[in-house]
């Protein structure tokens, strides 16, 4: 199957303009014969709700949350970009959309990144009309902070909760069309499966967490805003519940996976403390705008921060990348991470981690204006490590946090099954092979509200309203599968519980498939994960029954899902044989130990068709042509 | 450390709940509180039994869904602190811990530790919103808005609508989660157009869901994560007062 990604012609500055003329419309009194699911209500869920439905469409929005408020974007901490120049520092929608193709190491599709970098603007008006109360300065303008990777001050926030006051402006739009009957939202449910007739998405089958029925749900399409899949690593900074099945469902019944082997490490987590641990705990990348990151020059220097001298101490950011220094991108701050501990000068109990130091700054601004920026995220590190960081250098290591990978989508963000849209973290589209700190909020806010409610017009001008009951047997089929795979889980009654599967699956997924990956390593994956899942099916032990509130079940079938999902992220970072950006394979570097793209055999995105469990996928190539950026390397000394 | 749990166990929302004791075994003070209970949890489900059933999600305090009542306090006695981010250095060894879920008449138990906080979503539904649609916003500078106000409205949208000020009230009122919202919108141009019929439709709403009144015990306060002030609801009363003495312009349902 040839992937077309459908890109308008034209020149890059006019192509969105141009679609948007070109695509089909529907008049106002029709818009209401058409209904839309969308399921997660994170920002690009949340936004693609209410703004669908502000337009006349009917909508119902599903989410496993108990409110579609606690969706994940909710934990974002630094803040969202817009091209809006505020700060007259050279900042345009062209320098973001250069700034962003070139952060994910071209591997990205330049006109959607062109539009993102357009509609940006656009967001934060959205936003402050919704009330969201981004920081402002004594003039009572919006306040702009620099970001990781980019020399510009674009950044909007609000304290250190821009993820959640953005995901509050977004529900709360939500909640208006809840309240006018526009929107039918459905909490505490779970998509297990997408329904296709002839060929077109035209439904869910979900199970209702708190009664466990299995019911189906119709419409004439499906918008999939469920987030990434970070999750497979079992520790990571993603929310507990936090899954691929729906994406993952989505995929076996046609929809192309795209990229899954671009997973981004966050450079700045609270390091590991323990097998008991949960999850890791991000502390926001704005934190490197005035922490110095340093590990001792000498190898297993225990001594405490602040009694090694001034000379002992490298600040390896800065002595390798002296233009950015402690800004630099992403992958290659928490890849410099790795580095040092690996050579034995990483710090803390584990030997796993590195300072974040504070002190230059609270001596040159006072510690109230260090507070007056991050008092929250120090609050939030003194509960969780007992350390004071106003007094001793914070300590982090990368964890694994993002998936740029995601369903292949198109221009029209529409997947490889027709009807069936992906927004948000869930599709690849935007970010290459390396995301830009604060470019996740404004994608899933550019799709959901600027993108879908126009693209969707055209599909379903395109097909026309079908008025397809649920009750036809297509669904009855689907929602046959669901019952059979739940009760399949149900009576394998074996000893290990499904948290130790996932955690074994995160052991390998971090080890061989995390920040360098060789391979080696990915084939040794490759022949341990079919082994676990194997085992999984012979002795997970998943208690309680179907139809009641059963969360050792909703873990078994995510985890489920991960033992099969892992084994494509492998694949394709088996397949890639280069490095981008977070894709370090340890055969491909430079003599300086930097990335070394291969441009001549894979600028493409990689886009996986599923052929069968435990089968190799199936490479489908979408070849990415730079027609206004240079291909070049990137470099930020 | 070694701890003993009693946990109210309910199967479902029909049952009849008790409190259960469990032992935790070598518990580690870096734990949080989840954690120790994930770990009574796995022990729970490899003897076959149930685990106990809680809400929580993000794990790192903002997100709003954990909840618990622990030795009588919503999320423990830490201040300023959600429940997943308690950690079990607070803790002595020996020590017997009560767990709870939240209670009010509004958040009926769904099972064990989980409650139904949907309530509040239909009180945000109700008008906790400005009634803009996407596509006409002005530009997000036409709007100076003095810094002292845009901090002030954050502090009110700081609120992760946990309901912890719910449970802690004896009156089981939500003034300080509706107040917060009520202030955000109020203290911001964007949000005042529409202030008298938010705050009306918002109270309304609360009434219905049968939360109780505010009689100034401030224990919501005391409890919050987020440390939300009690302001909150003061300014909430007048608005509330300046609504009612308002001639009401339209009938028309809010956000239309």
């Amino acid at each position: 199957m040839a992937l077309e990604s459908k890109t308008p012609s034209g020149p890059i500055e006019q192509k969105w303009s141009k679609h948007k003329f070109d695509m089909k419309l529907i008049n106002p009194a029709n818009k209401r014969k058409y209904s839309a699911i969308v399921v997660g209500t994170g920002l690009a869920g949340a936004s693609a709700a209410a703004s669908m439905a502000e337009l006349g469409y009917r909508v119902k929005a599903f989410c496993f949350q108990d409110s579609p408020r606690r969706a994940h974007s909710i934990s974002a901490q630094g803040g969202i970009n817009a091209a809006k120049n505020y700060q007259n520092d050279g900042d345009s929608v062209y320098r973001l959309f250069y700034d962003t193709v070139k952060g994910g190491d071209f591997r990205s599709r330049e006109a959607n990144v062109y539009r993102l970098a357009e509609v940006s603007v656009n967001i934060i008006d959205q936003c402050v009309a919704q009330g969201v109360p981004f920081a402002r300065e004594y003039g009572g303008l919006l306040d702009n902070r620099s970001f990781g990777g980019a020399q510009v001050s674009r950044t909007f926030y609000a304290r250190g909760q821009t993820g959640q006051q953005l995901l509050l402006g977004a529900y709360s739009s939500l909640s208006r069309q809840i309240g006018l009957g526009q929107v039918a939202v459905y909490p505490r449910t779970e998509m297990l499966d997408v329904v296709l007739i002839d060929g077109h998405a035209k439904g869910i089958v979900i199970r209702d967490v708190v009664t466990g029925q299995i019911s189906s749900h119709a419409a004439d399409a499906v918008v999939l805003a469920t987030g990434g899949c970070a999750n497979a690593f079992y520790l990571s900074t993603m929310g507990l519940a936090a899954n691929v099945s729906a994406a993952y469902r989505c995929y076996k019944r046609g929809a192309f996976f795209a990229n899954p082997c671009f997973t981004q490490i966050h450079p700045t987590c609270i390091p590991h403390t323990g097998e008991f641990q949960s999850k890791l705990t991000l502390m926001s990348e704005s934190l490197r705008n005035d922490g110095r990151i340093w590990v001792p020059k000498n190898k297993g220097d225990k001594r405490p921060a602040n009694e090694i001298p001034e000379n002992e101490r490298d600040y390896y950011l800065e002595r390798k990348y002296p233009s950015f220094g402690n800004l630099s991108p992403r992958d290659i701050s928490s890849r410099s991470a790795k580095e040092v501990c690996d050579e034995g000068r990483g710090v803390g109990p584990s030997g796993y981690g590195v300072y974040l130091d504070f002190r230059d700054a609270i001596k040159r601004l006072g510690k109230e204006v260090i507070a007056a920026r991050y008092g929250n995220l120090f609050d939030m590190y003194q509960r969780i490590t007992d350390e004071n960081p106003y007094e001793v250098p914070m300590r982090i290591y990368p964890a694994s946090h993002y998936a740029m990978g995601g369903l292949w989508v198109d221009y029209n963000l529409m997947s490889t099954i027709p009807g069936l849209f992906v927004l948000g973290e869930a599709n690849f589209s935007d970010h290459g092979a390396n995301r830009l700190g604060a470019s996740a909020l404004m994608q899933g806010l550019a799709d959901g509200y600027f993108i879908i409610p126009y693209t969707i017009g055209n599909y379903f001008a395109g097909v026309g309203a079908k008025n397809i009951s649920p009750d036809r047997s297509e669904f009855k089929a689907a929602e046959k599968e669901v019952a059979d795979h739940i009760k399949k889980l149900l009576s394998i009654g074996g000893k290990q519980t499904p948290d130790m599967f996932h955690r074994r699956l995160g052991k390998i997924m971090w080890e061989l498939c995390g920040m360098a990956r060789s391979e080696q390593g990915l084939t040794k994956a490759l022949q341990e994960i079919p082994r676990i899942r194997e085992e999984f099916w012979k002795d997970a032990r998943v208690v309680g029954g179907a139809d009641q509130m059963n969360m050792s079940l909703e873990t078994a079938y995510r985890v489920a899902d991960f033992l099969e999902f892992a084994e494509v992220m492998c694949v394709d970072a088996l397949d890639r044989s280069e490095s981008c950006g977070a894709h370090f394979r340890v055969e491909h570097q430079t003599a300086e130990g930097e990335a070394l793209r291969n441009d001549d055999q894979y600028a493409y995105v990689a886009a996986w068709a599923f052929k069968g469990v435990g089968q190799r996928p199936e490479l489908h190539k979408e070849p990415l042509q730079f027609e206004y950026l240079k291909l070049a390397t990137r470099s930020y000394k | 450390m070694n701890l003993t749990l009693k946990v109210w166990r309910q199967e479902n929302a029909q049952a009849r709940g008790r409190l259960e004791t469990y032992e935790a075994r070598e518990i580690s003070e870096h734990m949080s509180f989840l954690e120790m209970l994930d770990v009574v949890n796995e022990d729970l489900i490899k003897q076959g039994l149930e685990p106990i059933h809680f809400d929580h999600d993000c794990r790192e305090g903002i997100c709003g869904m954990c909840s618990l009542v622990i030795n009588g306090i919503p999320h423990g006695k830490e201040k300023a602190t959600t429940t997943c981010q308690l950690h079990m250095r607070h803790f002595k060894d020996g020590e017997t811990i009560t767990i709870e879920p939240f209670r009010a008449k509004a958040f009926p138990v769904i099972k064990d530790l989980v409650v139904d906080r949907s309530a509040f979503d239909r009180i945000m539904a109700a008008g906790g919103f400005t009634s803009i649609n996407v596509g006409g916003a002005p530009d997000a500078n036409a709007i100076p808005i003095p810094k002292a106000d845009a901090d002030k409205a954050m502090d009110a949208a700081a609120c992760i609508g946990c309901g912890a000020c719910v449970a802690a009230c004896k009156n089981a009122s939500a003034m300080l989660f509706v107040g917060a919202k009520v202030s955000q919108f109020a203290l911001l141009p964007q949000g005042r157009v529409e202030r008298e019929k938010r705050v009306r439709a918002m109270v309304a709403q609360m009434d219905k869901e049968r939360f109780g009144a505010c009689t100034n015990q401030y224990e919501c306060e005391a409890v919050c994560p987020k440390e939300i002030s009690v302001e909150m609801i003061a300014r909430m009363n007048r608005e509330y007062f300046r609504a009612a003495v308002k001639p009401q312009a339209s009938a028309k349902a809010v956000g239309a």
